[in-house]
C-alpha cells in the first residue's frame, strides 16, 4: 500500500533574542497547540542533582514575572484550555492545546515564565513533596516501577550523565536549593536555547505580529555550549538483576546501541523500523516466536530510546527490547531465543511483504500522532531544536518506506550478545 | 522585575463548536452505522460498540482476548499481518455494558479493514491452542494487575458500591480464566456478537455515504439475530464507615470516594459536571489547589463524572503519602462539605465552564477524539448533535443550579470511601475523622 504523506506547511524564523520559531498553520479545526521546547534534560544535571531537571520543570508552573503561584494554571483552564510539561533526556517541553481564540493568551503565559520563574523557598519545597509523591506512585508503590527507563541506563552506561537515575533521589530533591534553581535557569533556560512552536488554527501574519510583541523583548541569552555525552559502545555483555518485591513476575530488558539519531539519521533509521518488524502485533516476529509458539513470554516490546522517543532523542541512546514473563519463567532462555531471531533475521532476512506492512503500520502511528494540533506542536518543536529541520514531520513516513529489506538485516546483525546491556527483574512475590 | 504589570491578553470570542459532515444508517440486519469525515490526516478511525450486559465475566474477557485468535481461513498471524498491509490494527475490549471493537488504519485500507472485521465477527474459530496461549496470558495479566495499587482500590471500591449488581466485580478470578474453554467462547460470541443494537462508528478522510455504502456491503451480511440483554439499575452509593483494605508497607494510600450522579441526559448533569469541576475536576479546583498545590500530599489527585449503562457516579481518587493520610481524607471532606454547603464564587464557575466548553472543541478536534465521543454517545442514543444540546446547558448552568447540584451530590455524608494502604500506620488517623472498618 502506497504510504501517504502529510503536507502541513512550515514557517520557520528566529528573533532577535535568538527565540526559534516554527508555525504548522492548519485550519480544519479551532484549536492550537503551543509548545515552548528548552534544550536541557536529564542529561544535564549536575552530580549531586538527580532529578532536579525534573523538580525545575515542575517550579517553572509556580509563578513568574506577572503570575502569581496558580496563575498559570487557571489562565489556561480558563480559556478552555489543557497544559502540561515534561522532562525528557535531552529536553524539557511545556505546552498547551487551547481554542484558537486563546494563543495569545498561552504566548504571553510561555513568554512570561521565560523572562523568568519565581523561585521560592515555599513553592520549592511544595514542589518536592509532590514530586516525591510522582515517583511513590509511579516507581516505588508499583511493580515493575521505573523498568526498563531507570533501571537499565546504569547498566549500559557509565558516565554520571546517561547513568543516573533521572526522577532523582529523595535525599538530592530534598538537598536542592533556590539558588540551585536559580543559576540552572540562568545556564539553560536562555532564549537562544528555546525553540517555540504553534501549529493548528493560525494566521501565520497574525501570530508571527503576536509572537514578536510578547516573546520579543525576552532578554538575549545565548544557549549553553552543549557537552558531548557520547560513551564508547560495549565490547562485552553487561548483565544485571534487581528484586522487585512488588511484582509477580519475573521481567528482562535488553538494550544495544545505535547509530547517532542525529548525525547518521540515514543510519540510524533502519534500527527503529527493525523495532517494529521484531515486536509490533501479532505477525511481528518475536511476537509470533516467543508468545505466540513458545508461550514463554507474556507480553513484549520493541522502541527506540529509553523514554521510547525515536524522533526526539539525541546520541547516545540504545534500542530495547523487553519481555514479561510468565510464573518460573527462564530469562536466560528468552535472551537466547530473542538471539536466535535476531540470528536467523540477519541471515534469511524478511519474508515477502514482511517489511511493507510493517513500514504501513508505522505510516499510521506517525500520522495518528499528528492529527492532534499538540502532536504536531511538539514534533515540529524538537525537530527544530535537536535537527533544524521541522518539515520532518511532512517526511517521517516516507523516510520510513524508504527502509530497505538490506537495512534491516544489516542492522540485526548488530544487535549480538556481545554488545547487549541487560536487566532483569526478579519478582518478589507480589503483594 | 519590572515594575509595571504586563496585562494578560484577552480572549477572542470562541466559535461554536461545528459539527463534521456525517452520515447514517440503519442495515437491514440491525446494524448502525456512523461516518463522520474528518479528512485532516489520510487515516480512518474504526469504533465497533455491541451490547454486552450480563456477559460471563471469565468467558467475556477471554472473548475479547481471543477474538481475533483465528477462523476458519486464516491464523492469528495472518490477521494481524493483514490488518498491517493497511497500516491497521484492530483490538477488543469488555466491560460490564459493552463489547468493543476499536483501531483504524490508512483511509485506503478502510474496505479492507471491515472486511477483516467482517470475517472475524461471522467466523472467529477460537482455536485451541490459541485459546489455551491466551488464557495463560490473561491470568498472568490478572495476577500482575492484582499486585497494583490502583487495581485493588477499585476493585474494593467496586464492591463495596455495587454489592450484588454485576458491576460488582469486573475482573474474573484467575481460575474461572483457567476454566474457560473453546466451546463456551464460541457459544458466547454464537449469542452475542451481533449487530441487532450495535454501533459501528467511523471517522476520517472519506466520503460519508461512501464510507457507509463500503460499510452495508461488506458488514451487511453479518448475521442478524443477538439478544437485547439490559442491567438492573445500579445501586447508588450508601454511605458507611471507611473501608480500610491493608497493603502493609505501602508507601502511599489509596483514597477513593464514590458519590451519586446522574446520566448525560438529566436535567441536573450540567450543574454537576460543573460543580464536579469546582471540587476537583481539572487542575484548577479547590481539591488540587488544596491538596496537592498547597499541601503537597499528592501528585495526582481528580475526580470525574464516571458514566455507565445502568447508572453514573461521581469517582475521587487519590493517591497520598503514607503519613499524611489522614489530613489528605480531612482536606478532601472539608472541600467537599464546602462546595456543598456554600455556593460557587462566580469567577471560578466561570472558569470552570470555559474550561468544559474548551475542552469538548478539543476533543472532537482529532479523528480519534470524534470517533471515541460519537461511539460513547451512541452507546447510550446520542448523536454528536448532542454536544449544542450540552453545551446550551452548560452556559445556562446559574451558580444557584451548580450549589445545589453540590448539594444534591457532592456531600460528604453520601460518599461510600476506600482507602487502601499500610493498616497499622492509617488506621488510628483515618478513625479520628471516620468510622472505619477493615477488609
Amino acid at each position: 500500500m502506497k504510504i501517504p504523506a502529510t503536507k502541513y506547511p512550515v514557517e520557520r524564523f528566529t528573533l532577535d533574542n535568538g527565540l526559534r520559531v516554527v508555525l504548522a498553520p492548519d485550519r480544519s479545526a479551532p484549536v492550537v497547540g503551543v509548545a515552548v521546547v528548552y534544550d536541557v534534560g536529564i542529561r544535564s544535571e549536575p552530580e549531586g542533582r538527580t532529578g532536579f531537571a525534573h523538580l525545575f520543570e515542575h517550579l517553572m508552573f509556580q509563578g513568574s514575572e506577572n503570575l502569581e503561584k496558580l496563575a498559570h494554571f487557571r489562565h489556561v483552564q480558563g480559556a478552555g484550555g489543557t497544559f502540561n510539561g515534561s522532562t525528557h533526556l535531552d529536553y524539557t517541553d511545556y505546552f498547551e492545546t487551547l481554542p484558537s481564540g486563546a494563543l495569545e493568551r498561552a504566548l504571553f503565559l510561555e513568554a512570561d515564565r521565560m523572562r523568568g520563574p519565581r523561585l521560592t523557598e515555599e513553592n520549592l519545597r511544595n514542589q518536592v513533596d509532590v514530586v516525591k509523591e510522582e515517583i511513590r506512585v509511579n516507581v516505588l508503590n508499583r511493580p515493575y516501577g521505573g523498568f526498563p527507563w531507570l533501571k537499565l541506563p546504569p547498566v549500559m552506561f557509565d558516565t554520571f550523565p546517561n547513568a543516573h537515575d533521572g526522577y532523582g533521589s529523595f535525599e538530592d530533591l530534598e538537598s536542592a536549593t533556590v539558588a540551585d534553581a536559580a543559576e540552572f535557569f540562568a545556564r539553560y533556560y536562555a532564549c537562544g536555547n528555546a525553540v517555540l512552536s504553534v501549529a493548528g488554527d493560525l494566521d501565520v501574519a497574525a501570530a508571527t505580529e503576536m509572537i514578536q510583541r510578547h516573546f520579543g523583548d525576552v532578554p538575549a541569552r545565548p544557549a549553553p555550549a552543549r557537552p558531548d555525552f557520547d560513551e564508547p559502545d560495549l565490547t562485552s555483555e553487561r548483565r544485571e538483576s534487581y528484586a522487585d518485591r512488588l511484582a509477580p513476575l519475573p521481567a528482562v530488558a535488553a538494550a544495544w546501541r545505535v547509530p547517532n539519531p542525529i548525525d547518521d539519521f540515514a543510519g540510524y533509521l533502519p534500527y527503529v523500523v527493525l523495532a517494529e518488524v521484531l515486536t509490533d502485533g501479532d505477525a511481528s516476529r518475536l511476537v509470533e516466536r516467543l508468545v505466540l509458539r513458545d508461550r514463554t513470554v507474556t507480553s513484549l516490546g520493541g522502541y527506540l530510546g529509553f523514554m521510547g522517543e525515536p524522533f526526539e532523542v539525541r546520541d547516545p541512546t540504545a534500542a530495547l527490547l523487553q519481555f514479561h514473563l510468565p510464573p518460573g519463567g527462564d530469562v536466560d532462555k528468552v535472551l537466547r531465543t530473542a538471539d536466535e531471531e535476531l540470528e536467523r533475521l540477519a541471515a534469511d532476512g524478511l519474508s515477502a511483504g514482511e517489511l511493507g506492512r510493517v513500514q504501513a503500520r508505522m505510516a499510521t502511528h506517525l500520522l495518528r500522532d499528528t492529527d492532534a494540533v499538540l502532536g504536531r506542536a511538539l514534533r515540529i518543536a524538537v525537530l527544530e531544536e535537536q535537527r533544524g529541520e521541522p518539515e520532518l514531520i511532512n517526511d517521517l513516513p516516507r523516510l520510513i518506506g524508504e527502509v530497505t529489506p538490506e537495512q534491516i538485516r544489516a542492522a540485526a546483525a548488530t544487535l549480538t550478545p556481545q554488545r547487549r546491556a541487560s536487566i532483569e527483574v526478579i519478582p518478589g512475590g507480589g503483594k | 522585575m519590572s515594575d509595571t504589570k504586563r496585562a494578560l491578553p484577552a480572549l477572542l470570542p470562541a466559535a461554536p463548536i461545528k459539527l463534521p459532515t456525517q452520515a447514517e444508517r440503519r442495515l437491514t440486519n440491525g446494524l448502525t452505522v456512523i461516518a463522520i469525515r474528518r479528512p485532516a490526516v489520510p487515516l480512518v478511525e474504526v469504533r465497533l460498540r455491541m451490547p454486552f450486559a450480563r456477559a460471563n465475566l471469565a468467558r467475556g474477557a477471554m472473548l475479547s482476548q481471543t477474538l481475533f485468535s483465528g477462523t476458519a481461513e486464516m491464523s492469528t498471524v495472518e490477521i494481524a499481518a493483514e490488518l498491517q498491509s493497511v497500516g491497521g490494527g484492530l483490538s477488543a475490549s469488555v466491560d460490564p455494558d459493552r463489547l468493543m471493537i476499536s483501531g483504524n488504519s490508512l483511509a485506503a485500507g478502510l474496505t479492507r479493514i471491515l472486511e477483516i472485521l467482517g470475517e472475524v465477527l461471522d467466523g472467529a474459530a477460537y482455536p485451541s491452542d490459541e485459546v489455551s496461549t491466551e488464557r495463560d496470558r490473561l491470568v498472568d495479566h490478572i495476577q500482575v494487575a492484582k499486585s497494583q495499587p490502583a487495581h485493588l482500590a477499585r476493585e474494593a471500591l467496586l464492591q463495596r458500591l455495587y454489592g450484588r449488581h454485576p458491576y460488582a466485580v469486573q475482573t474474573p478470578e484467575p481460575e474461572q480464566v483457567r476454566a474457560v474453554r473453546p466451546a463456551q467462547l464460541r457459544a458466547l460470541h454464537a449469542e452475542r456478537v451481533h449487530p441487532a443494537g450495535a454501533t459501528l462508528v467511523l471517522v476520517g478522510d472519506f466520503a460519508p455515504k461512501r464510507a457507509l455504502d463500503t460499510a452495508e456491503a461488506v458488514l451487511g451480511s453479518w448475521n442478524g439475530g443477538g439478544k437485547d440483554v439490559t442491567l438492573p439499575p445500579a445501586p447508588g452509593p450508601e454511605a458507611g464507615p471507611v473501608l480500610l483494605v491493608d497493603r502493609p508497607d505501602s508507601v502511599q494510600s489509596s483514597l477513593r470516594m464514590a458519590l451519586p450522579a446522574v446520566p448525560r441526559t438529566h436535567p441536573d448533569h450540567a450543574a454537576l459536571q460543573l460543580a464536579n469541576l469546582v471540587f476537583g475536576g481539572y487542575f484548577s479546583s479547590r481539591w488540587v489547589e488544596n491538596i496537592r498545590e498547597d499541601k503537597g500530599y499528592t501528585y495526582g489527585p481528580h475526580s470525574v463524572v464516571d458514566h455507565n449503562a445502568a447508572g453514573s457516579v461521581v469517582l475521587l481518587s487519590a493517591e497520598v503519602a503514607t503519613d499524611v493520610t489522614g489530613p489528605a481524607l480531612l482536606e478532601t471532606v472539608y472541600e467537599l462539605g464546602r462546595l456543598s454547603t456554600l455556593p460557587p464564587g462566580e469567577e471560578e464557575l466561570e472558569q470552570a465552564r470555559q474550561y468544559i466548553l474548551g475542552t469538548l472543541m478539543l476533543g472532537v478536534s482529532t479523528q480519534a477524539g470524534l470517533a471515541s465521543l460519537a461511539s460513547t454517545y451512541a452507546g447510550v442514543g446520542l448523536r454528536l448533535d448532542f454536544l449544542s444540546e450540552y453545551t446550551a446547558q452548560l452556559r445556562a448552568a446559574t451558580r444557584d443550579d451548580v450549589a445545589a447540584a453540590a448539594a444534591k451530590y457532592l456531600a460528604p455524608s453520601g460518599a461510600v470511601t476506600v482507602i487502601l494502604g499500610d493498616a497499622a500506620k492509617i488506621e488510628a488517623p483515618v478513625a479520628t475523622l471516620r468510622e472505619v472498618e477493615l477488609e
